[in-house]
């Protein structure tokens, strides 16, 4: 029995693991089917997507930051330039634990409280992902290799080389070159695609002056590479590469030296000089002062040094040359006198009259001439410019009439935007019935016709607008619009013409008579600032009220704090014969136009016409540093009690 | 009678003894075998080098692992069938005494412990139960009347689980699999009823909601989790898987070619050189890389069954299948679960693989096959003389 059952048992074992293995193949081979259409599925039927999963995960494109273009002075010194500096930044989205990273950054380099808190400003605007946050700035070659050595350790850690902007004459330029700085939080909202993309690559923008407004020609065009990065966001090679286009270069007009010699010749008082060249309207010296170090401004300005500039009595960041609005007072004069010439109010031999008052007819109101007494019996046209008599204007501007005198000075561009090429211009004021009404909401009367017959009451106007009315002066009608940058990109910008007028040669003469005789005649007002002259110059001097001082009151200006005093104006054009240069000057709260001001145009036409630099670096400058502040003789001297001062 | 002899004559019908035969029986090697073993190790070898980096330090370990794994192949298969057999107990036990010690004294990584430390040397029990196992489940049954009755199917089954119990405790859940199986398929091999399988579905299938609850730990749940849903957590628990898949697909029909896989080698692709180098091969050599190998696979697998029906009897025969069947869910465990079929469990690439002492177990395995298919045939020489 248990052999038999053996026997059997074999063989049906066998059929059994035979039957068994049939059925292990079958599933076997079912299983392996399924492997295959799996694969199958993923290589052959879904290949586009994962091959594209594949090319994401790998190849990322990497913007290329252009080079910024540099801006030269007109005889090629570079004013602003792009340093390479090396650049410590943190990404967000890998540095893990910020603090730790942050900390542990701190034992290899130096990072001080203001790295950290312009850090965590940039940190915590909107940014781009990934975008690396910049924490030092000027890595020393010792910190690059202690950073180099632990770069294992530092996930997320950036180091890289940029091109960051240097000024090299720092607050010479600061009002005309400006800035660039970081790219803020609302300028990135307010970009739109296409500017997105350009500034890909790019952190700073320009944020002032000429750097701002050629940001398009600066800026360049972007680049980028598709970059190949492993698991770790780690480059590991390029694999496609459109060069950056760098961006055009700016040629200015602006002279290094004359706007050393214009800074000198403040000698660290308030105010603003700008110098125009007459043919071409380019723009050879600009200043402002207090000025301020741009460069404190392209890597993020702290908090505090921020504050100082911003809450300064003296204004540091404030522009007074475009921005900065002041009564023009007697400048105007030679304009007024043109306009009496062209209209035919007057002529040259016409005289007055100046009985040292000025009574509307049919009025109480009496407006005092600024020399107590009068200019005599037999003022002429030039005579009046010389001595700057305000009785001859008030007169001549009532007769005028408010219409004529707004519509002629418009054509030298007085309450108008000079159109610079610089941005934040104001545009003043030169008032005429229509912009009273609108603005005032009030009639004209004829006593705003005699204010502003010598430079008062509504008008404003900023010491670029006095630059290119005696530019236009100078060139005997024709308004040049004034520009800082010669060539751009290579390319020449040509002079534009923005008003051309007639006006007989006699009468410009007869002005210009008036205006030499202000700086060489025996009475003219500013003769001590002609003083010596090679040649010879056209010029007028002007006060600016800052306070108005009620009819009948005495002005004592040695009681009046500092900051109330008159402003003190001058503009010059130079030489009288062939004019190459018109300036204008503004000394805020210095008093005397010609005593003043007057020197500081001199010395800037000095340095143009005959070469007489002062540069801080040699003694000459020292004179004009050296120049006593105004004595009480010298204020004494221009006493007065009236509306209108020369 | 004479049928029945032809039937098991079968498989070599159309051979005689020839030459090359002799020489394999002396040798106890089977030649063909070992030719698909070496073509695998060279494919092996070839996509590690890509997968590791080029790294000639993972290179020399390995073909050092591949040369002790070779030696240890012909030194099995010199052992005679029937000493298997007298020795599976003790193999068997002595793996149980081993893996209780690896609960107690054993070393680990990763929340894991699977080594024992002897000295310099560390080594896992649970792979000696790779092999144990089908020896004993193998030992055990032939000696019995098959199919195997009710007691001796209960018997195999504690047999297989206090062992996988106690792997699955380690935890290694891609190990307990394997081990299981082992054991599984030779009862099943053995003629278990089709009326117990069913039942053992059916049950298998009730307990997955205690055993999801109960007996797994957090990570398995987790790689289950993973599995149904990568998309979910992509740049965690999915990240490998995700990563995996893309590098397949993106390989295409014909690879980005030989070392030039970026998800391997920019290390996108995690666990690139282990459990994950099907995803390296496949982006390399795209799918028609993937089908050659799981071609050379297949023919492993049927290599493997010839043995096995040519066994001389049935713990031969039973211990055969279940080693090539263990290896055929080695092959399809992997690149199932690297390809998103099936959850991420601890199981190699066989031969592909870096990793030393699966590759010494499996050409130990390979070396058992030889043996039993160059074992002397006491059967067929008394019918030859007839």
């Amino acid at each position: 029995m248990s052999e038999t059952q053996h026997f059997k048992d074999y063989h049906r074992e066998t059929r059994i693991f035979w039957a068994r293995l049939a059925v292990m193949s079958v599933l076997m081979l079912a299983l392996m089917g399924v492997l295959v259409y799996r694969y199958h599925h993923l290589q052959v039927v879904q290949y586009q997507d994962y091959a594209t999963q594949s090319d994401r995960n790998r190849i990322h494109v990497q913007p290329i930051p252009p080079t910024r273009g540099l801006i030269y002075d007109r005889n090629g010194l570079l004013l602003a330039e792009n340093r390479p500096s090396y650049t410590l930044s943190v990404v967000r989205e890998r540095a893990g634990d910020l603090e730790e990273t942050l900390k542990y950054l701190q034992t290899l380099v130096e990072i001080n409280a203001n790295d950290l808190e312009k850090f965590y400003k940039l940190m915590h605007q909107r940014r781009r992902p990934f975008e690396p946050v910049p924490l030092r700035y000027n890595l020393t070659e010792e910190e690059l290799a202690s950073l180099a050595v632990n770069e294992f350790r530092l996930e997320g850690v950036e180091i890289d080389a940029q091109l960051v902007r240097h000024y090299p004459y720092g607050e010479l330029f600061a009002h005309t070159v400006g800035y660039v700085g970081r790219i803020s939080e609302a300028e990135l909202t307010n970009f739109d695609e296409d500017q997105y993309r350009r500034y890909s690559g790019t952190h700073s923008i320009g944020k002032t002056g000429l750097e701002r407004y050629y940001e398009d020609i600066l800026l360049g065009e972007v680049g980028n590479q598709n970059v190949e990065t492993n698991a770790r966001g780690r480059v590991q090679r390029v694999l496609e590469r459109i060069d950056p286009k760098p961006g055009g270069d700016l040629h200015l007009y602006l002279d290094v030296r004359m706007q050393q010699t214009a800074m000198a010749a403040l000698a660290g008082r308030r105010g603003a000089v700008v110098a125009i060249e007459v043919k071409s309207g380019g723009v050879l010296a600009a200043v402002s002062t207090p000025s301020y170090d741009p460069n404190l401004f392209v890597t993020g300005i702290s908090f505090a040094d921020y504050r100082n500039l911003n809450e300064s009595i003296d204004m540091p960041l404030y522009n007074r040359f475009i921005q900065g609005v002041y009564p023009p007072g007697s400048t105007i004069k030679p304009v007024v006198g043109l306009a009496g010439l062209d209209t035919g109010f007057t002529d040259a031999r016409r005289t007055i009259n100046d009985p040292g008052t000025f009574r509307l007819p049919n009025t109480e109101w009496v407006w005092r001439d600024w020399k107590r007494g009068g200019h005599g019996s037999r003022v002429d046209l030039k005579q009046a410019i010389a001595e700057s008599c305000d009785t001859y204007f008030w007169d001549l501007g009532n007769r005028m009439g408010i219409d004529r005198l707004s519509e002629f000075g418009s054509h030298f561009g007085l309450g108008e935007l000079t159109r610079i090429d610089i941005p934040n211009e104001r545009r003043g004021v030169w008032p005429s019935r229509e912009w009273k009404r609108t603005v005032r909401g009030q009639g004209w009367y004829p006593g705003d016709t005699i204010n502003m017959s010598i430079g008062q009451g509504y008008v404003l106007t900023s010491p670029m607008q006095l630059a290119v009315m005696t530019a236009t002066l100078a060139h005997r009608g024709v308004r040049i619009r004034p520009q800082m940058t010669e060539r751009a990109n290579g390319k020449f910008l040509a002079p534009i013409i923005e008003d051309r007028f007639d006006v007989a040669e006699a009468h410009w003469d007869a002005v210009f008579d008036g205006m030499a005789e202000v700086m060489h005649g025996t009475r003219g007002t500013a003769r001590r600032a002609a003083q010596g002259a090679e040649y010879r110059m056209a010029g007028k001097s002007g006060t600016a009220q800052v306070v108005s001082i009620p009819q009948g009151a005495k002005y004592d200006s040695e009681a009046l704090k500092e900051r109330h005093r008159d402003h003190a104006l001058f503009v010059a054009f130079a030489p009288l014969e062939d004019p190459q240069i018109a300036v204008s000057v503004i000394l805020e709260n210095a008093e005397g136009g010609s005593s003043q001001a007057g020197p500081v145009a001199r010395i800037v036409m000095d340095a143009f016409l005959r070469g007489k630099y002062l540069l801080p670096e040699e003694p000459e400058a020292a004179p004009v540093a050296r120049q006593p502040v105004p004595g009480p003789q010298t204020l004494a001297r221009r006493m007065s009690d009236t509306d209108g001062v020369n | 009678m004479s049928g029945r002899d032809f039937l098991r004559r079968l498989p070599r019908t159309g051979f005689g003894l020839g030459r090359r035969e002799a020489l394999q029986q002396r040798l106890h090697i089977d030649f063909l075998l070992l030719i698909l073993l070496l073509v695998l190790t060279a494919i092996g070898m070839s996509v590690l080098y890509s997968a590791s980096g080029e790294s000639m330090v993972t290179m020399r370990r390995q073909g050092i692992f591949f040369v002790i794994a070779y030696v240890a192949m012909f030194a099995v298969a010199q052992v005679p069938v029937h000493f298997m057999r007298r020795m599976a107990p003790w193999a068997y036990f002595g793996g149980i005494i081993l893996l209780i010690l690896v609960l107690v004294i054993g070393v680990g990584a990763k929340g894991a412990q699977r080594w024992l430390s002897l000295g310099a040397f560390r080594f896992q029990p649970s792979e000696i139960m790779k092999l144990a196992m089908p020896l004993m489940i193998a030992a055990y049954l032939s000696k019995r009347f098959l199919p195997p009755s009710l007691k001796h199917v209960f018997f195999t089954l504690v047999l297989i689980g206090f062992p996988t119990a106690l792997i699955i405790d380690q935890p290694d859940l891609g190990t307990s699999i394997l081990v299981a199986t082992s054991g599984m398929v030779v009862l099943f091999f053995a003629g278990l009823r089709w009326g117990y399988i069913f039942l053992a579905i059916v049950a298998f299938v009730a307990s997955l909601w205690p055993v999801w609850h109960f007996m797994m730990h957090d990570y398995q749940r987790q790689r289950v989790l993973t599995l149904l849903n990568p998309e979910a957590d992509r740049l965690g628990a999915g990240w490998n898987i995700i990563q995996s898949k893309t590098a397949i697909g993106s390989g295409g029909l014909s690879g980005k070619g030989w070392l030039e896989g970026t998800q391997s080698r920019l290390d996108f692709l995690p666990e690139g050189h282990t459990d994950f180098i099907i995803a390296v091969m496949a982006e390399e050599f795209g799918l028609l890389g993937v089908l050659t190998l799981l071609g050379i696979y297949l023919l492993v697998i049927i290599r493997g069954m010839m043995i096995a029906l040519n066994a001389q009897d049935s713990f031969g025969r039973l211990l055969a299948a279940s080693i090539t069947f263990t290896f055929f869910v080695y092959v399809f465990v992997n690149m199932g679960m690297v390809s998103g079929l099936l959850p991420v469990v601890g199981v190699p690439l066989p031969l592909i693989s870096q990793g030393g002492t699966a590759i010494v177990t499996l050409m130990a395995g390979f070396g058992i096959l030889m043996a039993i298919a160059t074992e002397r045939k006491r059967v067929m020489r008394p019918q030859k003389n007839k």
